[in-house]
């Protein structure tokens, strides 16, 4: 199969025309438009047989995808940063539906102040909310994960809403050579979405998001989300294994790279983890032991397949391109809690880098695995380290001094 | 539905397709509207529902409902309506769904919901021309939280957050906003005001609207007991007198173009309409609000001498 040169919209936007979405209501903001514009082309020049609606706002955007697929059509949509702040109450809405929309969403560092520059504080606000979480590293991912997201969502045993997440610019922007599946063998992967549970027609009428009256009923359906959550892991297997089956590519819940005989890993998500894995690389070439893993399933935690791989290791640092203000790291926090209650567990580092996009310098790398290796030889653990290089200080103090603030 | 007008109350369609034993409140006039506007539309309808009191109507596992339900929170019922319409729309276009079940796609909304805070998606709604019915019961005020002030609360209203004090004798000093002009400036193929006490008129209004697709839209005031202070028997006749008060202008409109539906001969005073409500007696005690009762009636007949309608 040919190989297409394509950025991560243009990968997202592929996945989309090939699960033959029915249709899509949309927004625009920087960095994910170029995934609404390409669907629209699509749609206008007639290469795609589906509804598009631009609404007038993210909040009404997200109500009128979750209420579509509440109506039983296969629906995509899809936002960044602000405009996912923007709909976030009605994500806790859609999850509670129980529908199997697919978002993607393009990270993007959240005001104040205003930025441009990925992060994943957009996406890990969405935690809790019952969507499940793919983050992805390259554009082959996106479009992969997009179909493997529908196959995923819409199966009885799950039918929970997806998200998949790449990093904007970065990812969004950048072009990869993509293989783009045929449709045919699209369709033996990911059969047509027949919603038993989900719909409006006259024949069988059925109200949907209904009050309860009482925690103990409140508490019960919160339960089930949980649980079907925990689903999608088992369900994800068959998934996976059907996907490499089909057009040869394996994705596991988690991404394990030069992991066998490490002793120092490095953890980090998203576009930015080919930084750590150069870095891996280099520091192999000095002599460490290092290796990295990258969680591609945020929710559901991957928290078997993480302590397995964790397994024996004698030191993680995880890099949280996010920060939890006044705690730290929050893929830290959990990876911690997961590894907690093992017998031998490795030391855990904390550190911050790439919020808005900043670089993360060889230099910064070496001096994670430093600090590894001291750790390691010290047992003793610092505080979260939030990564600024020299160079980074002196071009802030300038803007300070052109501010008028020393 | 048999497009003919009725001519009494006797023609209403029989057939009730929301059954008694809610949760609404005894005398609640938004029930009471609901009931009529469910005649007039039939089983074949899918109520997409914004945050409010009618929430309610619907608690796990019970409906009152013969016909489907999408609660959806209470900014964007329209969004939610346009996700419905959309995805019906694209089924039935592919295939997918047997056109004989379609549905027709109704918002239900308060007046808290529609005037503030859905004002962006319903304008969004309607500017898409989306084929859909939006049933607004205005009670003046944010009903299900305990009757605080929305946009829609009229001057010198008492609301948990308009109390009158030493400071602020009047209540609320904001004039109610003007949804209907608001909904009317997007020229939409059918609006109207409705009252419950006017079932007739409510009846002939949603045949009309019928013939036409895109928007159509309905804002009916509901007189609500424990919010506005009254007996729950007195409902139907607060709801008339708000009509005849002049108070409530029963209206329509076809793609902008207004149209009075009921006129009455005589005016009655505002003062017979807000006496008889909790929520304005400090308007009347200790000592009455001259000034304050004065400009309610001057708006009102403003209101009729500019549609050059004041007998
Ligand atoms: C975003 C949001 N803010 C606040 C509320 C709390 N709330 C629930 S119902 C309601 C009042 C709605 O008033 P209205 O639309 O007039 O309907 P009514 O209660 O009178 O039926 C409010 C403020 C909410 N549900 N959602
Ligand atoms: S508070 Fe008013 S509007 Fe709400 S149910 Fe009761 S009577 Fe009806």
């Amino acid at each position: 199969m040919a190989k297409e040169m394509l950025t991560g919209n243009a990968a997202a936007a592929w996945g989309v025309r090939l699960a033959e979405v029915d249709y899509i209501p949309a927004y625009p903001i920087t960095p994910q438009t170029e995934i609404i514009e390409t669907i629209a082309k699509w749609i206008s020049d007639g290469e795609m047989d589906a509804g598009f609606v631009t609404m007038d706002s993210e909040h009404s955007m997200v109500t009128a995808a979750g209420a579509a697929s509440a109506t039983g059509a296969r629906t995509f949509t899809t936002t960044s940063s602000q405009g996912l702040m923007y709909g976030f109450e009605m994500l806790f809405t859609v999850a509670g539906w129980r529908v199997p929309l697919v978002m993607v969403n393009v990270s993007r560092g959240l005001s104040a102040p205003i930025t441009l520059g990925p992060d994943h504080n957009d996406i890990l606000a969405l935690r809790d909310t019952g969507f499940l979480q793919i983050h992805c590293e390259t554009c082959q991912e996106v479009l992969d994960s997009v179909l493997m997201a529908y196959r995923l969502a819409e199966d009885d045993r799950v039918l929970l809403p997806l998200m998949v997440n790449m990093d904007g610019f970065f990812l969004s922007f950048t072009r990869e050579a993509v293989e783009v599946p045929d449709v045919e063998k699209v369709r033996s992967f990911l059969p047509e979405y027949q919603p038993e549970h989900a719909f409006f027609r006259a024949g069988q009428p059925m109200a949907q998001g209904v009050a309860v009256l009482g925690g103990e009923f409140y508490s019960y359906f919160k339960y089930q989300m949980h649980l079907a959550s925990q689903n999608a892991l088992e369900v994800y297997r068959e998934v996976s294994d059907d996907f490499e089956r089909i057009f040869g590519r394996k994705y596991g819940t988690i991404d394990e790279y030069m992991m066998e005989d490490a002793e120092y890993v490095l953890v980090m998500t998203n576009s930015f983890s080919t930084l750590g894995k150069a870095a891996v690389k280099r520091a192999r070439e000095n002599g460490i032991k290092a290796g990295l893993l990258r969680p591609r399933f945020l929710r559901p935690f991957p928290e078997a397949d993480i302590r397995n791989a964790l397994k024996g290791k004698k030191a993680v640092a995880v890099i949280d391109q996010n920060i939890s203000v006044g705690k730290g790291g929050i893929i830290y926090s959990e990876m911690a809690s997961c590894l907690y209650n093992e017998n031998s567990r490795p030391l855990m580092l904390s550190f911050i880098g790439g919020l808005g996009g900043k670089n993360i310098s060889q230099e910064e790398f070496d001096l994670i695995f430093e600090k590894m290796i001291h750790a390691e030889d010290s047992g003793i653990v610092g505080l979260p380290h939030l990564l600024y290089t020299k160079k980074e200080w002196e071009g802030i103090k300038k803007l300070k001094e052109i501010a008028g603030r020393q | 539905m048999d497009s003919e007008n009725i001519r009494s109350i006797k023609e209403l369609p029989s057939e009730e397709n929301m059954q008694p034993g809610t949760a609404a409140c005894a005398g609640c006039g938004g029930l009471l509207t609901l009931r009529y506007c469910l005649k007039a539309l039939g089983e074949n309808i899918v109520i997409v529902n914004a945050a409010g009191c009618f929430t309610l109507l619907t608690i796990y596992p019970f409906s009152p409902f013969r016909n489907s339900w999408l609660y959806t929170a209470m900014a964007c019922a329209p969004a939610g309506a346009q996700g419905v319409r959309d995805a019906l729309d694209i089924l039935i276009k592919k295939g997918k769904l047997d056109p004989e079940e379609n549905l027709k796609v109704v918002v239900l909304a308060g007046d808290g919901s529609a005037y503030d805070m859905a004002l962006s998606s319903t304008s969004g709604a309607i500017y898409r021309n989306l084929d859909f019915y939006y049933i607004c019961y205005d009670n003046e005020a944010y009903g299900n939280t305990g009757f605080q002030h929305s946009g829609a609360s009229p001057f010198g209203s008492r609301t948990g957050t308009t109390p009158p004090g030493e400071k602020v004798p009047v209540g609320s000093q904001l004039q109610k906003k003007n949804l209907f002009d608001i909904w009317n400036s997007h020229k939409p193929p059918y609006l109207a005001t409705v009252s419950p006490a006017y079932p007739v008129d409510l009846m002939n209004k949603f045949k009309k609207a019928e013939q036409f697709k895109g928007p159509k839209l309905f804002i009916s005031h509901i007189p609500c007991p424990p919010g506005w202070g009254f007996d729950p028997s007195q409902s139907v006749k607060l709801a008339k007198l708000s009509v005849e008060t002049g108070l409530w202008p029963l209206k329509e409109s076809i793609h902008g173009e207004v149209e009075h539906t009921f006129v009455p001969k005589k005016f009655k005073p505002v003062e017979d309409y807000l006496k008889k409500q909790e929520r304005f007696s400090h308007l009347f005690k200790p000592e009455r609000q001259e000034e304050a009762l004065k400009s309610i009636q001057e708006m009102v007949d403003d209101y009729w001498r500019k549609n050059k309608l004041l007998p």
